[in-house]
């Protein structure tokens, strides 16, 4: 995987080659495969991201009964076409928050980096697909994309809570959301890696703070956050603006703000909002039953 | 670690540490025993134990005893799975030193009798690591091709093993090797970059000071 989303550009430059074929080419060439099975794996995840968003279950709950049904609430509400933000977002925040249910509620998603971050990416390149009809191969061309940014972070940082707080699972992902949308709208590989660092700086700094240790509460709502900057941060890249602070130094400030968080607000589930006075009676009520 | 770590796994969740990486660990456990699991002592650590039950660490490693894999939507009822097909499983606490927060401890059984002791940890985005296999010390990701070999811990086993390894055509790509104490059992573990082929375990058993080996190939 490439370390360098300046090189990943320069390469894709040098070669007159798009963002996703580079990256491509890199996985490739590390597995030792040939493009089309790259490919074919590539665009298996991308399936299995479409069909856990249409096995979504509204009557669910997780074991614990900390999340469920807020995605059917969701969808109501953006069916009655009252959403501040619009037909389109409210389907973005819609899946967004059935994927990180279904993930809370043990049903088959795709990480993407993470479980607990596993909503953002599809919420954002689904809900795309459906409004603008794209192909499923563009669309796994945008997971590639996705996938290239994910590896720089994962090479450069990290992509785990435990390590680097939230904004190493739903930063990351929002930053790999903000790329991958970016370039289904035609922006050329600097404009992906300027859109996926706008997105990381606005989240960076996020703290995991998971109630009772689980992957529920404030997980499942923070895949909304992290979808909606994505789609901000991208549409900021094709207006043509650009990070003043280059991509891989964005990224390279993430690992040292990650570094210095404290312990408890990195998985631990000891601080933020697991701490509250709320967060620790659901602790305590779990424990007993 | 590659970019379908990156996109993926496909998994049930919610956890990929403690959900699916619990799974894979149970999946290892079957295949390193080699048999159908009767009976499963399970053992949980640090913050398997804290937070296994609302993450379903529990069923996930019951359904890798099973054989089920990370993305299988049956991992949530693997419990009931479980007493349909005869697997007793017997779930508990246990503080282990100088282990990883998500560890566990497992000891299984075949029908047939054979045992195996396990310790492993989950490393975070559905990767593990064996830390331990029949109270011997070992440490390997069970993701390449690796074979495991128990021996009398005396002077030529292991240039016995490598060089049959060598004469089949399979490059060892890394190997460690651990001791109970000296002269008595030791531990090969020993991962490779092809697959071994058709009888190599077989003979590799035959040779002087050599007690048992396993192989492990997740593929
Ligand atoms: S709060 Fe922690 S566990 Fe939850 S999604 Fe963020 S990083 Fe993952």
């Amino acid at each position: 995987m490439y370390q360098s989303l300046g090189e990943l550009c320069r390469k894709a430059e040098e070669e007159k080659k798009s963002f996703w074929e580079v990256v491509q080419a890199d996985d490739c060439r590390e597995r030792q495969i040939p493009e089309k099975t790259s490919f074919a794996q590539m665009k298996a995840m991308y399936l299995a991201m479409k069909e856990a968003d249409a096995s979504y279950d509204p009557k669910l709950y997780s074991r614990s009964g900390l999340t469920g049904r807020d995605g059917g609430k969701m969808q109501r509400y953006v069916d009655r076409e009252e959403t501040i933000c619009g037909p389109f977002l409210g389907r973005v925040m819609e899946k967004a928050l059935k994927m990180g249910e279904s993930n809370a509620c043990m049903k088959r998603i795709v990480a993407a980096p993470t479980a607990g971050a596993c909503g953002v990416v599809p919420a954002v390149l689904l809900a795309m697909q459906e409004t603008a009809g794209y192909s499923d191969e563009e669309m796994t061309q945008a997971l590639y994309v996705a996938a290239g940014i994910g590896g720089v972070i994962a090479s450069r940082a990290f992509i785990s809570g435990a390590q680097g707080g939230c904004q190493a699972e739903v930063g990351s992902a929002s930053s790999m959301a903000a790329g991958a949308a970016a370039f289904l709208r035609g922006a050329d590989a600097s404009a992906i890696a300027h859109g996926a660092a706008m997105a990381m700086k606005n989240l960076l700094g996020l703290v995991c703070d998971p109630v009772a240790g689980l992957v529920e509460v404030p997980c499942v709502k923070r895949n909304v956050a992290g979808a909606v900057v994505a789609l901000a941060a991208a549409d900021m890249a094709l207006a043509g603006i650009r990070s003043k602070i280059p991509p891989d130094e964005v990224i390279d400030a993430m690992r040292s703000v990650g570094q210095d968080m404290p312990v408890c607000v990195r998985e631990t589930g000891e601080g933020g909002l697991a701490a509250t006075p709320s967060g620790e009676r659901m602790k305590d009520y779990l424990t007993q039953g | 670690m590659n970019i379908l770590d990156i996109i993926g796994p496909v998994m049930v969740g919610p956890s990929s540490s403690h959900t699916a990486g619990a799974a894979r660990i149970g999946q290892v456990a079957l295949k390193l025993l080699g048999e159908e699991v009767r009976s499963a002592k399970i053992r949980l650590h640090g913050s398997f134990l804290a937070t296994g039950k609302g993450h379903g660490t529990d069923r996930a490693l019951v359904a890798g005893l099973l054989g089920l894999s990370v993305d299988d939507r049956r991992i949530p009822d693997s419990f009931w799975l479980a007493k349909e097909r005869g697997m007793d499983f017997e779930i508990s606490g246990i503080t282990l030193a100088d282990a990883h927060p998500n560890s566990v401890k497992l000891e299984v059984m075949s029908e047939s009798g054979r045992k195996l002791e396990l310790v492993a940890a989950s490393i975070g985005g559905g990767r593990i690591r064996i830390c331990e296999i029949d109270g011997l010390r070992a440490d390997f990701s069970a993701e390449a091709p690796t074979v495991v070999v128990f021996n009398q811990d005396r002077p030529g086993c292991i240039v016995k093993v490598t060089s049959r390894l060598g004469s089949a055509g399979v490059n060892i790509a890394t190997m460690q090797v651990y001791r109970d104490e000296r002269g008595g059992h030791a531990v090969m573990v020993i991962e490779v970059d092809q697959q071994l082929p058709e009888g190599c375990i077989g003979r590799l058993e035959q040779e002087e000071g050599i007690e048992k080996v396993i192989y492990l190939c997740m593929e």
